[in-house]
């Protein structure tokens, strides 16, 4: 793999140099749980420690994410788990949690603010707190989402894909394929919940949720953890982790306000720095962990993020094959369409897994000689459009 | 196109009556903003005063230029419609039995893109306008309509959620020996209503326009006292459970201040008919419009008063009237939120001083009943909670919103 600059151009940001990320860990998911979600996020602490052979008292830093810890924030999670961090905070980004978890604490391991930072999303889902959630999810939903029809995120994202379709011709097929390759994946996946092969008929039969989203477009919303540790490189080498390092960073808010109707993120906005911080071009990247709330915005990511141009992710989809031994391996646990949402533990998944399989840590489908993974992180639709985005370059051992 | 409406069949007794639902209720305070737009059907969105920028969702800062005056104003409410969706699955149980249930993005003109209920005649890619509207439970959304009107708009069934269409509804008209509940037995008749009840006490006692009111198509006379508990609860009795809108026409129009009316006579008279009539009638006949809020195409939709725009604010030569009134206004406020979990609408419709005798002695301009019926029916076809009818009710309405203190000393001039 090249990972000499490039003529891209020259990023003015410092490098992540000498910081890793490692002990990649997943709590398997559930369908409903009785447990708070206090429970997932401790039980995906407790194996990010053992992982790394580490004490509670070596723990010095924590980022927590979660939708339904609350009334508790972070800092009340460190009571309840007997953590004594010096460095602490607490992402509420949803989907783009995990990748700005990660370099926030990435800059505060590496100007040595804290040594060891476990950056952790876990959330708990009862019968009935998704509907709870929905509701008051922001006071823009309040006011301007909820009254009309409350068909929560399928119908906000039902808008953006068919505006996406009419402008772009993306089919029904297209997304199918998405969800299609994404099961496959899934099926190697030993915590994935969704654990029967799906057939482009199938998805294409199943019942419609909001026009044009139909059942396998939707992930389902469950229980569970996942987290990483974030250290310094020699640290991570001397307790024999193995570890992925951090090549590039990008993180943007309501980008592109002016848009009457969403069909681009933050991404394009950033792209060039962060592949110009890295040193590396989209062909460098052996895999791509979208965030997958709905295929549509996978499709948006393989362009903002330079795989294609904008408007040519149908046909980069239909060109590709996209299961883990695919020419673009994509979401290779299975993502959230095929493993299920767990709250903002949906945020880390995509990472968690590019961390896994570029560290020979797959659990599942291995992607064949993965050096550079690239992981993106999408959320919060506050009103009809996803604020945050995010993404992140991670190298192992061949890169 | 849509569908016309079919007239309902007779209730099936053993049916049981769907519980009223309302769609969630609950709103930031500055979203308050919309629905005082939407009581009155104007299409007002947050403009700022610095920038100019249109904002919404409702928000505390200008998106544009970070300044905190934003008011509510009258916005175009032309747009065209980006996206559209057919939600069939919701959270909600409200929404749930009503599936399926259409909304989009509209991209207004005046700048910012909304989120709005769809009428059936909207199409994807056209032109729609925008209006405010109350919903079931009280608060405004948004709902686009067709660029033009269409054939029988108003029967969609998305837009009859949000109205209170006399058409195949059954109302009761509580006084029937007035000129204007005159008129309103035929505007009703002719805006489709299925039965026009007319309340009348001592049925027996002739009285003008009494051979006209008789004539109108589906009217049906029935004795009824509002000044009389007893006659007011039998009429409930029989009548209550086939009541949709219930329309309080009680009038007593007396001139005079409070201090020289001597003695309590006349204003007692006055709180018998209008004040106390209007809480017989609510304790009568409102725990049966309450539940009936969803009894399907003919549901109990609306609670109507008719009040002197001087319930707002005090006029002396009408002094002690005008108390009365102020008491009626204040009560109909309280039955808004009693009303609401059924999801009845309370209409005030203020008017100015009328063409009718007791008015002799005040110029023009006056409104005639007729116009009071006819903005009245307007006002339930387009489910509105406030409405101000005639120059004077106008005026008083624009003058009251710049300076209470000023119209006070003016009116007492």
């Amino acid at each position: 793999m090249n990972l000499a600059p490039t003529s891209a151009p020259q990023s003015r940001r410092r490098p992540y140099d000498g910081v890793v990320v490692a002990a990649p860990v997943t709590v398997p998911y559930r369908r409903y749980s009785t447990n708070t979600a206090h429970w997932w996020v401790g039980r995906a602490v407790r194996e990010v420690i053992q992982k790394a052979r580490l004490k509670s008292a070596d723990i010095d830093g924590l980022s927590l994410s979660s939708f339904t810890v609350g009334p508790d924030t972070a800092i009340g999670l460190t009571q309840h788990l007997g953590l004594s961090p010096r460095w602490l905070d607490h992402v509420p980004l949803g989907g783009a949690s995990g990748v700005v978890a990660l370099r926030r604490a990435a800059r505060a391991v590496q100007c040595g603010d804290a040594e060891f930072v476990v950056c952790v999303a876990g959330d708990t889902n009862q019968v009935d707190s998704f509907r709870r959630m929905l509701s008051t999810f922001s006071r823009f939903a309040q006011d301007a989402v909820y009254p009309y029809g409350s068909g929560g995120p399928n119908a906000s994202f039902a808008l953006i894909t068919r505006n996406y379709m009419k402008h772009y011709g993306a089919t029904r097929e297209d997304f199918g394929k998405i969800c299609v390759a994404q099961r496959a994946n899934a099926l190697k996946f030993p915590h994935a919940l969704m654990k029967k092969p799906l057939t482009l008929d199938e998805y294409l039969g199943a019942r419609a949720i909001s026009d044009p989203i139909h059942l396998f477009d939707c992930v389902m919303p469950c229980a569970g953890a996942e987290a990483f540790l974030v250290c310094r490189e020699d640290v991570a080498r001397s307790l024999e982790l193995p570890a992925a390092r951090l090549l590039a960073t990008i993180e943007r808010h309501n980008a592109f306000p002016e848009d009457p109707i969403q069909y681009r993120g933050g991404w394009a906005l950033d792209i060039d720095e962060f592949y110009a911080m890295a040193g590396v071009t989209a062909d460098d990247v052996d895999f791509v962990q979208t965030y997958d709330d709905y295929p549509v915005i996978c499709m948006m990511q393989m362009e903002d993020l330079g795989f294609c141009g904008k408007g040519e992710g149908p046909e980069f989809v239909r060109s590709h094959t996209l299961t883990a031994d695919g020419s673009f391996p994509h979401n290779t646990s299975g993502g959230q369409l095929s493993v299920g949402q767990a709250g903002a533990a949906g945020g880390f998944l995509g990472l968690v897994e590019a961390v896994r399989q570029v560290t020979d840590g797959a659990l599942g489908a291995a992607v064949p000689g993965a050096a550079i993974g690239l992981v993106s992180g999408f959320g919060m639709v506050t009103y009809d459009r996803g604020l945050a985005s995010g993404a992140a370059l991670l190298a192992g051992g061949r890169a | 196109m849509t569908k016309p409406l079919q007239r309902p069949k007779r209730k099936d007794p053993l049916k049981k009556t769907r519980i009223p639902l309302l769609p969630q209720g609950t709103r930031s305070r500055t979203a308050l903003g919309l629905t005082s737009a939407a009581a009155e059907g104007r299409f007002q969105l947050q403009v700022c005063s610095d920038c100019a920028m249109v904002v919404y969702p409702p928000r505390d800062a200008c998106p544009r230029c970070l300044s905190a005056r934003l008011p509510f104003k009258d916005v175009p409410n032309g747009g065209t419609l980006l996206a559209e969706t057919t939600i069939r699955t919701s959270t909600d149980v409200y929404f749930r039995e009503r599936m399926p249930w259409r909304i989009g993005t509209v991209a207004l003109d005046a700048g910012p893109s909304i989120v709005a209920h769809l009428h059936g005649d909207v199409r994807e890619g056209e032109r729609a306008r925008l209006q405010l509207k109350i919903d079931k439970s009280g608060q405004a959304i948004a709902m686009a309509l067709p660029e033009s009107d269409t054939p029988n708009m108003a029967d969609d069934p998305q837009w009859r959620e949000l109205t209170c269409d006399p058409k195949y509804r059954r109302v009761l008209i509580t006084d029937g020996r007035t000129a204007v509940g005159q008129a309103l037995a035929e505007a009703l008749s002719e805006a489709g209503a299925s039965v026009i009840f007319v309340g009348v006490a001592d049925p027996w006692k002739p009285f003008p326009g009494e051979d006209k009111l008789r004539k109108i198509e589906r009217v049906e006379i029935v004795a009824l006292d509002l000044t009389d508990t007893i006659s007011v609860n039998e009429c409930a009795g029989e009548f209550a459970a086939r009541v949709d809108i219930l329309i309080n026409t009680a009038e007593h129009v007396r001139t005079g201040g409070i201090i020289e009316r001597k003695g309590l006579t006349i204003a007692r008279e006055e709180l018998e008919i209008r004040y106390f009539g209007l809480t017989r009638l609510a304790q009568a006949f409102g725990p049966v419009l309450r539940a009936r809020g969803a009894d399907g195409v003919n549901s109990a939709a609306a609670f109507v008063n008719l009040l002197s725009v001087y319930a707002l604010v005090n006029w002396p030569t009408y002094g002690a009237f005008s108390a009365t009134e102020a008491a009626c206004l204040s009560a109909a406020q309280s039955l808004r939120t009693e009303l609401r979990p059924g999801g009845v609408k309370v209409l005030n419709v203020f008017f100015g001083p009328l063409e009718t005798e007791w008015y002799q002695v005040v110029p023009p301009p006056k409104v005639t009943p007729s116009a009071l019926a006819n903005a009245t029916v307007r006002a339930l076809q387009h489910g509105l909670e406030d409405v101000f009818v005639g120059d004077i009710a106008e005026d008083i309405r624009a003058r009251l919103a710049v300076s209470p203190k000023a119209l006070e000393r003016e009116l007492g001039s």
